[in-house]
């Protein structure tokens, strides 16, 4: 079962990654030669075997920790300016990104 | 002026010197600066401060004037440039974050600098540690100190390069599916993996967020004692953080009391400190494609343990080729779904040219993103998508339960600890892989089952074996435990390393 050019192209969508047509056929060649490595686990009879998730519950009984819902970083205007100097491009204390409405 | 680092063998040895106030550690991190800059041709090195390394290093020559200096205070260390730092750039060798400033520190590289240790910079690796010979790196190759016409392995290779070199003490790095141990076994060096959830993952620049782990990489397993034990510990800013290992507490002293204790019980026996210990070699980690001179290094080492007292089972984990698709869905799919968040929006590239929101997002990952972290994204998209999800994701997340169960059931019932080889050759020449991206993928598998089990490993020197371009290329050693067993494992290195001296090997000088 091989992925088609389609296939390709909708799951570049859906990775919002943006393939010139020369990548998506590179894509497609090396995608297909993944699949061939990745397909041989489907030949694995697996019935009644739970998924495993998180390593360490094939030994015991592992639960996801909820922290307090307390206000731990500090609030300031320093700490938010300090804190979006790596953003692209911000104004007042907000992300900038092209008009989403027309 | 020659190295300093080369007239020391152990960090013990280097802290003795410090606080004796032989040498100070301001003079010893300008020493390491200008070895730094004499060595870049390995291009170990994508971030160097010298005015924020040199701050640390008066810091620590101020607690040794004090008199509150610990064992770490002084020694001069770098980090994989997966983990966050305040002040260096954290790049991930990705041009998606070429520019990016954390405002804040990662809690391995917190608790290395409360500890007193000087950081020299960022370390190159691979793309968002995905690699396995550091290639994949927007910062170009890093070059094996041992042939730089070799690649030092992957993805954490300039950090085990590093320390081959005598660059730094010791290093930091990070394994998903062998990125700690890969890499200190083609440089010579020693590392290890902890049990997942041993070390905090906050700052770490994630991949496969159930797999990965951050480990310590340096020339000795008694090095990596002090190195793990402070890096180690319950972090509540991590949701993986484990607070307990079995009933003790996850917190530092845990590591180095029990390497402690074992490695009193052991010299309590002798002349075969090594008596009962039993060694299972699974009988898969010798077939077919594993080297020759890599298979005799590993067999002189498995031996080397039986004249120390050990005794040697032959296990099966019959399992260990399936780990290779099991892994490269896995950790795919927990890829991109934590690569989903460099949209160009917060932080990272944004592309110039652009139509609307969506084209802007789409244009700048596919501008900042190299080909294998593409790749990767791709296939994890696939694998979780509406009418795959079953047949690819949960399918090997119930293959990961049955790898994990084989290697209980060799450790619960049949051995104390696993060895074997970490990888099947020694380091490949740079640019081998380059028409094949998968060639490198299979070469994993002696390294992958640990991460999809969680349990601790690790690398130590073994041995030589020939290179592509003649030279004599290192082979390491894997030796894995059970769940928390990083003391046991490291006093089981440690005894090795008392009656072998591949450890003390240098590159260039072997």
């Amino acid at each position: 079962m091989a992925l088609t050019d389609q296939e390709v192209v909708r799951i570049a969508r859906l990775a919002r990654l943006h393939l010139t047509e020369a990548q998506q056929t590179q894509a497609k060649t090396d995608l297909n030669k993944i699949l061939g490595i990745i397909q041989t686990l489907q030949a694995v009879d697996t019935t009644g075997v739970e998924p495993l998730a998180h390593p360490l519950a094939a030994v015991t009984e592992v639960s996801l920790r909820l922290r307090e819902d307390q206000v731990t970083e500090i609030s300031s205007v320093e700490r938010r300016e300090a804190l979006m100097a790596n953003a692209p491009g911000s104004a007042q204390g907000l992300f900038l990104v092209p008009k989403v409405l027309e | 002026m020659s190295n300093t680092l080369l007239q020391f063998n152990s960090l013990a040895q280097l802290g003795q010197a410090l606080s004796a106030r032989k040498l100070s550690a301001t003079e010893l991190a300008q020493d390491c600066l200008k070895q730094i800059q004499d060595q870049q041709a390995l291009n170990a090195f994508v971030h160097v401060d010298a005015e924020l390394t040199l701050t640390q290093a008066r810091l620590a020559d101020a607690a040794i004037a004090a008199g509150t200096a610990g064992p770490l205070t002084g020694i001069p260390i770098a980090h994989k440039d997966l983990f966050v730092t305040e002040g260096w750039r954290s790049t991930a060798g990705s041009n998606m974050l070429k520019n990016y400033v954390s405002p804040f520190d990662a809690t391995v590289v917190r608790k290395l600098r409360e500890a007193g240790c000087v950081s020299l910079g960022k370390l190159n690796c691979d793309e968002f540690a995905m690699g396995s010979g550091n290639e994949h790196s927007a910062f170009g190759p890093a070059r094996n100190p041992w042939d730089p016409s070799a690649v030092p392995g992957g993805s954490s290779g300039a950090s085990a390069a590093a320390v081959a070199a005598k660059l730094v003490m010791a290093t930091t790095g990070t394994d998903t599916g062998g990125s700690v141990r890969q890499p200190a076994a083609l440089c010579g060096v020693s590392g290890i993996k902890p049990t997942y959830g041993a070390v905090s993952r906050y700052g770490m620049i994630a991949y496969g967020s159930s797999l990965d782990q951050a480990g310590p990489l340096a020339a000795n397993a008694a090095d990596l004692v002090e190195l793990l034990d402070t890096m180690s510990g319950f972090d509540p800013r991590d949701a993986t953080s484990a607070e307990q290992c079995h009933s003790v507490a996850n917190a530092p002293g845990r590591i180095r009391s029990e390497y402690q204790s074992t490695n009193a019980q052991y010299a309590a026996q002798g002349a075969q400190p090594l008596k009962g210990l039993r060694i299972g070699v699974p009988r898969e980690y010798f077939g077919d494609g594993l080297n020759n001179e890599v298979a005799q290094a590993v067999e002189a080492a498995i031996a080397q343990f039986e004249a120390l007292g050990a005794k040697r089972v032959d296990i099966s984990l019959p399992r260990t080729q399936l780990s290779i698709p099991a892994y490269y869905v896995i950790a795919p799919a927990e890829a991109s779904s934590n690569l989903s968040r460099y949209d160009g929006v917060r932080y990272g590239h944004r592309s110039e040219s652009y139509t609307d929101l969506a084209d802007m997002t789409a244009r700048s990952r596919a501008e900042g993103f190299g080909p294998e972290v593409q790749r990767r994204i791709l296939i994890g998209t696939y694998v979780l998508s509406h009418g795959y999800y079953d047949a690819y994701y949960l399918q090997a997340q119930r293959l990961r339960r049955m790898i994990a169960d084989d290697f209980q059931t060799a450790l619960t019932t049949q051995c104390d600890v696993i060895m074997g080889p970490v990888t099947p050759t020694v380091a490949a020449p740079i640019g081998h892989s380059q028409d094949d991206p998968t060639a490198d993928w299979l070469a994993d598998v002696y390294t992958l089952g640990l991460n999809l089990a969680g349990l601790p490993g690790m690398s130590i020197p073994c041995g030589f074996g020939r290179g592509a371009s003649g030279r004599q290329l290192p082979v390491g050693l894997q030796i894995i435990g059970n769940y928390f067993d990083e003391g046991r494992l490291l006093a089981i290195a440690h005894q090795y390393q008392q009656t072998t001296d591949w450890h003390q090997r240098i590159a260039g000088q072997a």
